[in-house]
């Protein structure tokens, strides 16, 4: 596939501000003692990455004028649960914030960070399924894409919970943020590790044999059917040379999982200061977006056999 | 909502694993496949495809977009239509392809366009609707007043048979001339595809492949049609008749060629041939 930008963004951006809204969600049910002021800092945060990921989507649409009507299959398709979903969870969250400023009593009850949880969870969810459920892109159709999407999420989203509580001076929050991150980046880049191997490893169902019906041991195109491409070689073909996605790909492992899970381990150990947790958040953005372009990039959709030759 | 919470437990496909393994590159057999069945689940319009006498002309090509450009699925747009990179939008293509390893090769002419599958894996994944399988007659089409132009039932199309219109924006693909075959303004022999009427070979038959009656189910039938890619399970309504390969006259008849070997050419993500 050919990896949209504004689909990278949205879903990398959005993937975080979950992971972000997570954290807050169960250090308020854990009764630990953060100030309203920044836990509605957090979540502006989570909000605005939120909105920003909207509006990227938006980007992706030929019509984005008529988006309002995506949420009109939720019946059968997991875009439409997006679409339906996506604002929910911004609206809970929006409550969330509001909630603290007018009443911090029912922002510190279980309510609404149980429903932020639950709402992030289903978004998860209904973005992976997205990709999970076309059963013959066979790199995404597997259950890693579930986990990799929760993961992914879960690691940015604490790495950035990490940086926020040190600007915000929250001396508790950190100390419980850094491992988990720790630990979330550690389980997220063992798991894009297993996605990575299962999918080095898949021999594709189908072949040029099954997709022309020609029972023919040796079959090749001679013509694609016209000489300049189309919709079909364009959105399909990623066009990145083998050593351009080597490179993609190591920059996608070390900068989301290695690198930040050795800054974090080092600020956990106590070797480096706790402000060197926005250089995991720093190194970790531009690796995160690598390792989804790298997603999408890898995917071979088994249209790709029809277009193999021009002449 | 029950359909969505029964999805959510459903397990994953894990179509890689398995089958995949072994012999993924079993051709289709040639028998009839269940759309030349009894009828029982009503009309079904479809192309069956000769690949014996397909010559490649891409008479079918030009004439679809001719009458689709300027009929109800049209404009379709062209893009540098007059430079050295001329694209645009088309609803059927004619690819070339070579069996076999020389002297013994074929060319084969290969019409390629939605098959109207019977279960078709772009309808379900289209969040507004505007992708439908028509119920009288089982095309598939798209409303272009409700498509938001987001492209993922091409992506759940394993056989690229959609192009988003770059024009327009929205989606399109085959119609199968629905602006022909119900139009009542025609005379009765022109209501038919006009890839179908163009063919000046009769490589492109057009009817209900429900009718065992039909001109389709028949050929189907009797003679060996088949589907594309059926190791998706998406019941292509449209299938191809294979090329029978036939000797010299008066020459000793050729040996028949080894069935279902694996393509030995790895294909690509990353780029369209050249």
């Amino acid at each position: 596939m050919n990896p949209a930008l504004s689909v990278v963004v949205f879903t990398t951006a959005a993937g975080a501000a979950q992971g972000l809204v997570v954290a807050l969600a169960v250090a308020v049910l854990a009764g630990m003692p953060i100030a309203d002021r920044s836990l509605s800092n957090a979540l502006l945060v989570a909000t605005v990455l939120l909105v920003g990921g909207l509006v990227s989507s938006f980007f992706h649409l030929g019509r984005p004028a008529r988006a309002w009507r995506a949420a009109a299959m939720w019946r059968t398709s997991w875009l439409s649960r997006e679409a339906i979903v996506l604002p929910a969870f911004i609206a809970c969250n929006a409550l969330w914030w509001i909630a603290l400023q007018r009443a911090p009593a029912f922002a510190r009850a279980p309510l609404l960070p149980l429903a932020a949880i639950a709402l992030a969870g289903l978004l998860w969810f209904c973005t992976a399924m997205i990709y999970a459920c076309l059963r013959f892109i066979e790199e995404w159709a597997q259950p890693l894409t579930v986990v990799n999407f929760v993961l992914l999420g879960l690691s940015s989203g604490l790495v950035l919970a990490s940086a926020l509580a040190v600007l915000a001076g929250e001396g508790l929050a950190l100390r419980a943020a850094v491992p988990a991150a720790l630990l979330a980046t550690v389980v997220a880049g063992a798991a894009r590790a297993a996605a990575l191997r299962r999918n080095a490893a898949i021999r594709h169902r189908s072949t040029l044999q099954t997709a022309t019906g020609i029972r023919a041991a040796r079959l090749v195109q001679t013509s694609m059917g016209m000489s300049a491409g189309s919709f079909n070689t364009r959105e399909f073909f990623h066009r990145a040379s083998r050593a351009a996605i080597a490179r993609i790909k190591l920059a996608a492992i070390g900068l989301s999982f290695v690198v930040p899970a050795l800054v974090l381990g080092l600020v956990w150990a106590g070797a480096l200061p706790p402000l060197a947790c926005t250089l995991a958040l720093l190194v970790q953005l531009p690796g995160l977006i690598a390792d989804r372009w790298l997603f999408f990039a890898q995917a071979k959709h088994p249209q790709n056999l029809y277009y193999q030759v021009v002449s | 909502m029950i359909g969505w919470l029964r999805a959510l437990f459903h397990p994953l496909p894990l179509a890689g694993e398995g089958r995949g393994r072994e012999g993924a590159a079993v051709p289709p057999s040639p028998r009839p496949s269940p759309a030349s069945g009894t009828g029982s689940e009503g009309k079904q319009l479809a192309l069956v495809i000769d690949l014996n006498v397909c010559v490649g002309c891409h008479a079918c090509v030009t004439s679809c977009k001719e009458w689709n450009t300027f009929g109800a699925a049209g404009p379709l747009a062209d893009e540098n239509a007059y430079g050295a990179n001329p694209t645009g939008t088309f609803f059927n293509r004619v690819q070339t392809y070579e069996a076999g390893v020389f002297p013994d090769t074929d060319t084969i002419h290969f019409p390629k366009s939605c098959l109207h599958c019977e279960d078709p894996p772009c309808v379900p994944v289209c969040p507004t609707g505007a992708s439908y399988k028509r119920k009288s007659d089982g095309i598939v089409l798209v409303d272009y007043d409700k498509c938001i132009g987001c492209k993922y039932c091409a992506w759940a199309c394993p056989y690229g048979a959609r192009e988003i219109d770059e024009a327009r924006q929205v989606m399109t693909k085959c119609t199968l001339c629905v602006d022909r075959i119900d139009n009542p303004t025609l005379a009765p022999g022109d209501r038919q595809p006009a890839c179908v009427k163009a063919c000046p070979t009769g490589a492109r038959l057009f009817g209900d492949v429900k009718d065992p009656e039909s001109e389709v189910a028949r050929a189907i039938r009797e003679r060996g049609g088949y589907p594309l890619m059926p190791e998706w399970e998406t019941r292509p309504a449209n299938q191809y008749l294979p090329r029978r390969v036939t000797g010299a006259v008066g020459a000793a008849p050729r040996e028949t060629r080894e069935l279902g070997a694996r393509s030995p050419e790895p294909w690509s993500a990353g780029t369209p041939g050249r």
